[in-house]
């Protein structure tokens, strides 16, 4: 708790915005500690999880993602803010310390705030509140969606386009085959059969072909057993592309 | 016939509005129905009269309602009706009488013109309108004419509005006139907070319960408007520029009706400036300062109607000066108004006649012995002449020289102020009109080479001379036994006979002998000796009256400019302030948004660090206990 | 010890990882400092649960692990998609809704 003021103050004086974000942290587990000496360990321990686990970790993120080696110029630009910030803010500090020392509250019985006494309270007397905080939430996660949705820059491919295009070049405008209905596999080396229970060999990587990673597949061929005609000719004798 | 007064405005309207209707194909005979509408109105006006000849003297006041509850709005009850008594009937008579024979005239002066119809038609409509104003039984009535009779002027002022100072002078005519309806709405506004109506028997009985400070008001604005439709001093400004206008329309409008209006207002108003002394006087000052400056204005005009327009301006400043002396002067102002109408609208259209001999030039300069090539406007324009002198027995010698022995009845400085101006100002007309008279008919000729003079066809001398018969006869007719202002005591009240300062003797004969320098310094100057043909070099105040005494230098100094000055003050507020406002707030949320734009960073971490202020505060806004 | 003493503990937890979340440029460290401050609510919880003598502090802190979890695997994927396209997960770079 003792750390938390000298990691705020990072805050104000920090020239990298990194060392600004690992000095929150800080603060943040001071306060988590606050909690728990306050007879609030399940809040204490939801502080860390979410606010230090969660928020600051999406800072840090977004820090990255935005530049990191910003290095700010503490130099103020607008003329009497930093006046102003000084007598707003510490002026409000002062003031509210000022009143909170006139103040004389009775001390009550401790009460530890375990997990299920504040599930008790929780969905009895805030049931309502916290309903709509779960609205909240879905609304806070799509709307972050929805804005940092990137506008495409080019037209969307669609399939209609796959297949023209394949069209135009003369090459085969149908998909690259897949296992077929009565396959047995879908694994990557093994090719699929076409119709007559050949295997296509469009359906391997090329990649694959190459590095003689593919295998027969044979043991994958479907089975075709005629029960009332057994004089039939059993799949066995269709390999090899008859 | 009295009830049927309303005919007398009904009439001439449908004939104006008839007129302009009719189109082009009334041209050939357009006119002619003109004239029969201004002279059904004075077969009416004359029928009308004898009725009330035949009344006693107190039944002589007939209303006529010719529209009830025409405002009948909440505080202001209004009926529209007709006054029908001896001051109106008088003015009617004038007005239809004078404006018949200038009718008849206008026929022969307009023939030239394409636009005769329409002349006419506005002349109908200046009937119309002057008759309304004398006869409304209340001010607002009265305002209606007022506006109707400042339409008229506007429109026949600038009846040859193709050039463009005549539109201008109409404009400056309309917009001086404005300036005076602006007295008359306070006045009414004024009026009508006191008495609580404004047609005239509410007002007048009320004035004894006035105070006098509002009756002192009313009458300052009614002066205004009467110095703007009367050209009075300060907004005399208008009147040389409108005779512009046809001279027919100079001798109608100008001379003997539109002008006399703001008299009539005064006269009529009498009640009210018996109540408020100070305000009388103030009219008569006005009076007596116009009389002055018209009369020193027209010493100096080169321009044969300007001169007679700036008598006009001076007579008008007689007539005003009758009026401010209160009841003694009332009767004489209007007496004065009635004998000025014949002598000076028989000069007016003896000016047309000489223009129409003269190929419509004006400059007196270039006339001289017109007596001998037009002998009939010479006899005409000379019995005016010698009435405006004041020359016994015409009809100026009994009006006139009334309001000089008025103007000295009084006491303190009131009556030599007063008096001496209208005595001196008696002189002064003496020499303009007599050097005007002499310029134009004798001396030697200076006409310029295309000028023929010949004298003017019938149809425009018989309507001269029928108004030099009554300005030579109608004074003494009027003056005999005292009957005009008997006639007129139903409305201006009975006035005892009050001695004036000077013994009316001494009174006469001053005034006879000023008459006598005027016209042989006149005589002397431009009669016996050569007439300079370009106006000669002279001393400031000459230079002076031939700019009209700078009157339109000092009104655009004086409001114009300052006018203009405020405008665009005002313009300028509004574009800034108002839409500033405007302009200013949208840019102030434009930058606060710019502001607070900036704080968007799109920077994560920016975003990260208010997130974390926001949270702290929550934290201790709810650590603490709520908000 | 005095359970009392992991409060203290979360409190400064807390603290140091709200600063890392506002100093660094690297996305995912400047999301450890989320997870951080999850685990000193976590832990604040499971002490007063210890303290009171319930059980459903620690239920709690399970709900909340489950929950933490959650939101790491999105965050997780956005930072990759946003990697993705960007190549980059500096928290500088992506400055798209600048005003």
């Amino acid at each position: 708790m003792l750390l938390t003021v000298p990691a705020s103050l990072s805050l104000l004086f920090a020239k990298k915005s990194v060392h600004v974000a690992m000095s929150i942290v800080t603060a943040m587990v001071g306060l988590a500690t606050a909690y728990i000496a306050l007879d609030a360990p399940f809040l204490g321990v939801v502080q860390i999880v979410v606010y230090t686990g969660a928020v600051m970790m999406m800072f840090v993120f977004v820090l990255m993602l935005v530049g990191v080696d910003h290095r700010e110029d503490l130099k103020e630009t607008i003329k009497g803010q930093r006046w102003i910030a000084i007598v707003g803010a510490g002026g409000l500090g002062i003031f509210l310390m000022s009143v909170i020392s006139r103040v004389s509250l009775p001390l009550s019985e401790r009460v530890m705030g375990d997990p299920d006494l504040i599930a008790g309270v929780l969905f009895s007397k805030y049931v309502l509140v916290m309903e709509v905080l779960g609205a909240l939430l879905i609304s806070a996660a799509i709307g972050a969606l929805v804005m940092t949705h990137l506008p495409p820059l080019r037209p969307r491919h669609t399939q209609k386009d796959i297949a023209a295009s394949r069209v135009k070049i003369g090459a085969d405008p149908v998909n690259r085959p897949m296992p077929g209905y009565y396959a047995r596999h879908n694994a990557l080396d093994v090719p699929a059969l076409d119709p007559e229970g050949n295997p296509i060999a469009d359906s391997v990587s090329r990649v694959l072909k190459v590095r003689n990673q593919t295998q027969d597949g044979v043991e994958f061929r479907a089975q075709l057993e005629d029960k009332e005609n057994p004089e039939l000719p059993d799949s066995s004798e269709v390999e090899r592309g008859e | 016939m009295l009830d049927l007064s309303w005919l007398l405005i009904a009439v001439p309207l449908a004939s104006a509005f008839f007129l302009l209707v009719a189109g082009k194909r009334a041209n050939k005979w357009g006119h002619w129905v003109g004239v029969a509408a201004s002279g059904s109105a004075f077969l009416i006006a004359a029928i009308a009269f004898f009725q009330m000849m035949g009344l006693d003297s107190q039944d002589r006041a007939a209303t006529v309602t010719m529209i009830e509850n025409w405002i009948p709005g909440g505080e202001l009850n209004l009926d529209a009706g007709l006054l029908v008594d001896p001051l109106s009937l008088t003015f009617v008579l004038l007005v239809t009488f004078v404006g018949t024979l200038i009718h008849v005239y206008s026929v022969a002066y307009m023939e030239t013109d394409a636009n005769r119809r329409i002349f006419f038609a506005y002349l109908n409509l200046f009937i119309a309108a002057m008759l309304l104003l004398v006869l409304a039984d209340s001010f607002l009535l009265l305002f209606v004419g007022w506006e109707g009779v400042g339409l008229a002027s506007y429109l026949l002022i600038g009846f040859w509005n193709f050039k463009p100072e005549y539109a201008t002078a109409a404009k400056k005519a309309f917009v001086v006139n404005r300036i005076g309806d602006i007295g008359l709405i306070i006045a009414m506004g004024l009026m009508f907070s006191a008495f609580g109506s404004l047609d005239f028997a509410t007002v007048f009985g009320g004035v004894s319960g006035a105070s006098t400070a509002m009756l002192t008001a009313i009458g300052l604005t009614l002066l205004l408007a009467a110095t703007g439709k009367s050209a009075q001093f300060p907004l005399q400004s208008w009147l040389g520029d409108a005779m512009a206008g046809p001279t027919p329309v100079s001798a109608l409008i100008h001379a003997a009706t539109m002008v006399t209006a703001g008299v009539y207002l005064i006269v009529r108003s009498a009640d009210i400036f018996n109540g408020a002394p100070t305000a009388r006087m103030v009219v008569a000052a006005v009076g007596a300062f116009t009389l002055i400056l018209g009369a020193v204005i027209g010493m100096a005009k080169d321009d044969l109607k300007k001169a007679l327009a700036a008598s006009t301006m001076s007579q008008i400043g007689y007539m005003m000066l009758a009026a401010g002396l209160g009841p003694v002067g009332y009767a004489f102002a209007i007496f004065h108004l009635v004998t000025h109408g014949f002598f000076k609208a028989g000069m007016f259209l003896g000016a047309g006649s000489v223009m129409h001999g003269m190929n419509d030039r004006v400059n007196m300069r270039r006339f001289g012995a017109l007596r001998a090539a037009m002998i009939t406007t010479w006899v005409t324009f000379g019995i005016g002449w010698l009435a405006i002198l004041g020359i016994p027995p015409f009809s100026g010698y009994f009006s006139k020289d009334k309001i000089i022995e008025a103007a000295f009845i009084g006491e303190g400085w009131q009556p030599w102020v007063f008096g001496g101006a209208a005595l001196i100002g008696a002189g002064l007309t003496a020499f303009y009109m007599s050097r005007l008279f002499f310029m134009t008919f004798h001396g030697k000729a200076r006409w310029e080479d295309d000028q023929h003079p010949h004298e003017s066809p019938l149809m425009m001398t018989v309507p001269m001379m029928i108004l030099a018969v009554g300005s030579a006869f109608l004074g003494l007719i009027l003056a005999t036994g005292d009957r005009f202002v008997t006639w007129l005591e139903p409305v201006t009240g009975h006035v005892e006979h009050e001695e004036p300062v000077l013994p009316v003797g001494v009174l006469i004969a001053s005034t006879l002998i000023l008459v006598a320098i005027g016209i042989v310094v006149a005589w002397r100057k431009y009669g016996a000796a050569e007439v300079p043909l370009e106006a000669p070099a002279a001393s400031l105040i000459t230079i002076a009256a031939r700019n009209d005494m700078f009157q339109d230098s000092v009104n655009r100094a004086a409001f114009q400019r300052p006018g203009q000055h405020l405008t665009r003050t005002l313009v300028y507020a509004d574009s800034a302030l108002v839409d500033g406002a405007v302009n200013g707030t949208a840019a102030g949320i434009a930058k606060t948004g710019e502001v607070t734009r900036k704080g968007q960073s799109g920077q994560v971490r920016g975003y990260a660090a208010t997130m974390l202020i926001g949270l702290v505060i929550l934290v201790i806004i709810v650590v603490q206990g709520g908000l | 010890m005095d359970p009392i003493n992991f409060v203290y503990l979360a409190a400064i937890l807390f603290a140091i990882g709200s600063a890392a979340v506002l100093t660094r440029r690297n996305a995912i460290v400047a999301f450890m400092g989320v997870e951080l401050m999850l685990n000193a609510a976590n832990l604040a919880l499971v002490t007063f649960s210890r303290i009171h003598g319930e059980l459903d502090g620690q239920v709690m802190a399970f709900f909340v692990m489950v929950v933490a979890a959650a939101e790491v695997v999105v965050g997780l994927a956005i930072i990759v998609a946003v990697f993705r396209t960007r190549q980059s997960i500096s928290l500088d770079e992506p400055a798209e809704l600048r005003g």
